[in-house]
């Protein structure tokens, strides 16, 4: 039965997928692999592993350095998330109601930041927030972390609204429903995963972010990729293995709750 | 008198998409009374702007020309929350987050009435549709027929005066499209409330409306009863439509009208007017040729037989375009049967010619 054999061709019998399947997930999470297994070392080395231990956590966790710009971080990322989302969803509530035309337009822009390489982002967010007299320090960093956060915020929420029936909001007006019961009653409760997707992307892209950080971080508002960026500086130990795992950890975690809420939206 | 009031009436009603040379009237000059207590159907083929209409008189869109007033009262630039009116929805719209009881209850709760009233208006609704058991189910745990159900209980609730309706009725199989009809035509009756009812199939309107108006290419084709449709349609796209009319083009004679193939055909016109003659397939008997009489439509030549298990269907050909012809099955005339090949001709039932300006 050739004819309905679908078998043949699925791309799982080919020959060697089962190989090069392995090798690209090896390929893919090896360093990261390496970069756990030696955070559990016991001795100084980063390439010899003399025994396990949980002294690099225990120096991590009592390191106020790393906890000042751990807090930074989370605090920048939970801030900039929030007004992201909330811009991405006003974006994308005035973007759903556009012609093809225009939205297409308003989406390019909205999503060019992406595409301009990051050091150019930062370096000219630096000279221009220097240039108004903003200086370095935290506040800058919102400002930067906010703008591009939006794109990412803006992916999922845009993609829960155009997927929502246009007919409910018709449907709650003709109920009577004034238009902020109509956003509040209806649109916002069904966007909520794609609200929750949208910050969640938005917070991890922020919390990730070392390029503009670096350049905008002023005495006091050090993020922490920024952090692990100075500590190699004196040289590797396996601390830094230790907080690199952790963030691991973290954006896992938030792909993880991520990957949940999408599985329940369908 | 306040039930003799007009429920809606729309005055040289237009409503034009896009602008210069890609502009699309979807309405073309309506002029439309709609009835207190009345159910209202708009008959017509898709794209013929029943839905446009609908939504200018739900307020979801506003007309580019023309007025609408609902119960005397003119309606211009009313937003939906502000008219005296409900919808349900094609595709139901309900609100998938809520509980039945919360999506009967939402126009009331918009309406800040008391929860008491509420629960006692939904509990009254949810009977009404047959829903009991089911308050607390969320919209994707119901099957079509009872979100049908749950959307009209919900348009109910809030007591409208006018209750539009977009082909409620398409989405669900046909045998439960048959039972929702006459509980629709039931619950309009026991209800009083204007309905307003949009569809494209002739057998829906003609079996539950009071008035219909046949529309086509934004245009009201005719208005009127079902019977006054269906027998006396206005034109030669009413006659088409519903039931699928022969129609034949002929000449207006001395002893009749003149058709080719057909010889003279009793029909009453202006001397030498080209006319259409729309004849219903069920109201021609078929006779083997050799019984013509002087005002029998032929001789024809059978080209092909279609059973169609309550009805034996024949195609005929002879005159200037196919006939159809349409026997029930069964009884003394569905003794008769023909096959392709036979030589008959047909015999209408008195008043079944109807003579139409081409
Ligand atoms: N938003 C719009 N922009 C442009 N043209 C439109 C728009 N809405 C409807 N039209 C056009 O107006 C005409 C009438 O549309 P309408 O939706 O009223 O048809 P309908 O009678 O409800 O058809 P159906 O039975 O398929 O629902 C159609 O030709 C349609 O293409
Ligand atoms: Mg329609």
């Amino acid at each position: 039965m050739a004819l309905f054999d679908t078998r043949s061709k699925d791309i799982r019998n080919l020959p060697g997928f089962g190989l090069t399947a392995t090798l690209a997930v090896a390929f893919l999470y090896a360093p990261i692999l390496f970069l756990v297994l030696y955070s559990f070392n016991s001795g100084r080395s980063i390439s010899r592993l003399d025994g396990l231990s949980w002294q690099w956590y225990q120096a991590v966790f009592a390191n106020e350095e790393i906890a000042g710009a751990a807090l930074n971080s989370v605090l920048l990322a939970v801030i900039a998330a929030s007004v992201a989302t909330v811009m991405a969803t006003a974006a994308a509530l005035a973007m759903v109601r556009m012609k093809v035309r225009r939205r297409a337009a308003a989406y390019a822009v909205l999503n060019f930041p992406l595409m301009v390489p990051e050091i150019v982002t930062a370096i000219a967010s630096l000279i221009f927030f220097s240039s108004v007299g903003l200086g370095l320090g935290f506040g800058s960093l919102v400002i930067a972390h906010t703008t591009f956060c939006i794109p990412f915020a803006y992916l999922p929420i845009t993609a829960r609204l155009t997927s929502m029936d246009p007919a409910l909001e018709s449907a709650a007006a003709d109920l009577y429903a004034r238009p902020w019961r109509r956003f509040t009653l209806i649109t916002l409760p069904l966007l909520a995963p794609g609200l929750i997707s949208g910050w969640l992307l938005a917070f991890i892209v922020s919390l990730d972010d070392f390029i503009i950080s670096s350049m905008l971080s002023g005495p006091g508002s050090t993020t922490l990729p920024v952090h692990i960026y100075s500590m190699l500086r004196l040289g590797i130990t396996p601390e830094v293995n230790a907080v690199s795992s952790l963030m691991v950890a973290a954006s896992a975690l938030v792909v993880i709750i991520s990957g949940l809420i999408a599985r329940k939206q369908t | 008198m306040q039930d003799q009031e007009d429920a809606c009436r729309l005055t040289g009603l237009g409503r034009t998409y896009g602008k210069g040379v890609s502009a699309h009237r979807a309405l073309d000059r309506i002029d439309l009374t709609i009835r207190s207590n009345e159910f209202f159907t708009l008959l017509g083929p898709s794209g013929c702007g029943k839905t446009t209409l609908l939504r200018l008189i739900g307020g979801f869109d506003q007309p580019t020309v023309g007025e609408i007033a609902i119960f005397g009262r003119n309606v211009a630039g009313l937003p939906p929350e502000d008219r005296p009116v409900n919808t349900v929805f094609q595709t139901y719209a309900l609100f998938p987050h809520l509980t039945v009881a919360q999506n009967v209850g939402f126009a009331l709760r918009m309406l800040g009435r008391p929860k008491a009233e509420i629960a006692a208006t939904v509990a009254r609704m949810v009977a009404l549709v047959g829903l009991e058991g089911m308050e607390h189910r969320r919209p994707d745990q119901l099957s079509g027929g009872q979100k049908q159900r749950v959307a009209l209980a919900r348009a109910l609730a809030p007591g409208p005066k006018i209750l539009l309706l977009d082909e409620p009725l398409s989405a669900l199989d046909a045998k439960l499209r048959q039972r929702m009809r006459s509980e629709l035509k039931a619950l309009q009756r026991e209800t009083g409330i204007t309905f307003v009812f949009v569809t494209h199939d002739q057998d829906e309107a003609l079996a539950m409306s009071d008035r219909i108006a046949v529309m086509q290419g934004g245009r009201v084709q005719q208005l009127g009863k079902p019977e006054e449709i269906y027998e006396a349609p206005a034109n030669r796209f009413v006659a088409d439509f519903i039931g699928g009319a022969n129609l034949i083009p002929a000449r207006i004679g001395a002893g009749g009208a003149m058709s080719e193939g057909l010889g003279v055909v009793p029909a009453k016109g202006d001397l030498g007017a080209e006319v259409t003659l729309a004849i219903r397939p069920e109201r021609l008997a078929i006779l083997p040729a050799g019984l013509q009489q002087p005002g029998d439509l032929g001789p024809l030549r059978v080209t092909e037989r279609i059973y169609m298990g309550n009805e034996l269907s024949f195609r005929l050909e002879g005159a200037s375009v196919p006939l159809h012809v349409t026997l029930p099955r069964g009884g003394l005339r569905g003794a008769q049967d023909f096959a392709p090949g036979d030589s008959v001709c047909l015999r209408a039932e008195p008043g079944a010619i109807r003579v139409l300006a081409s």
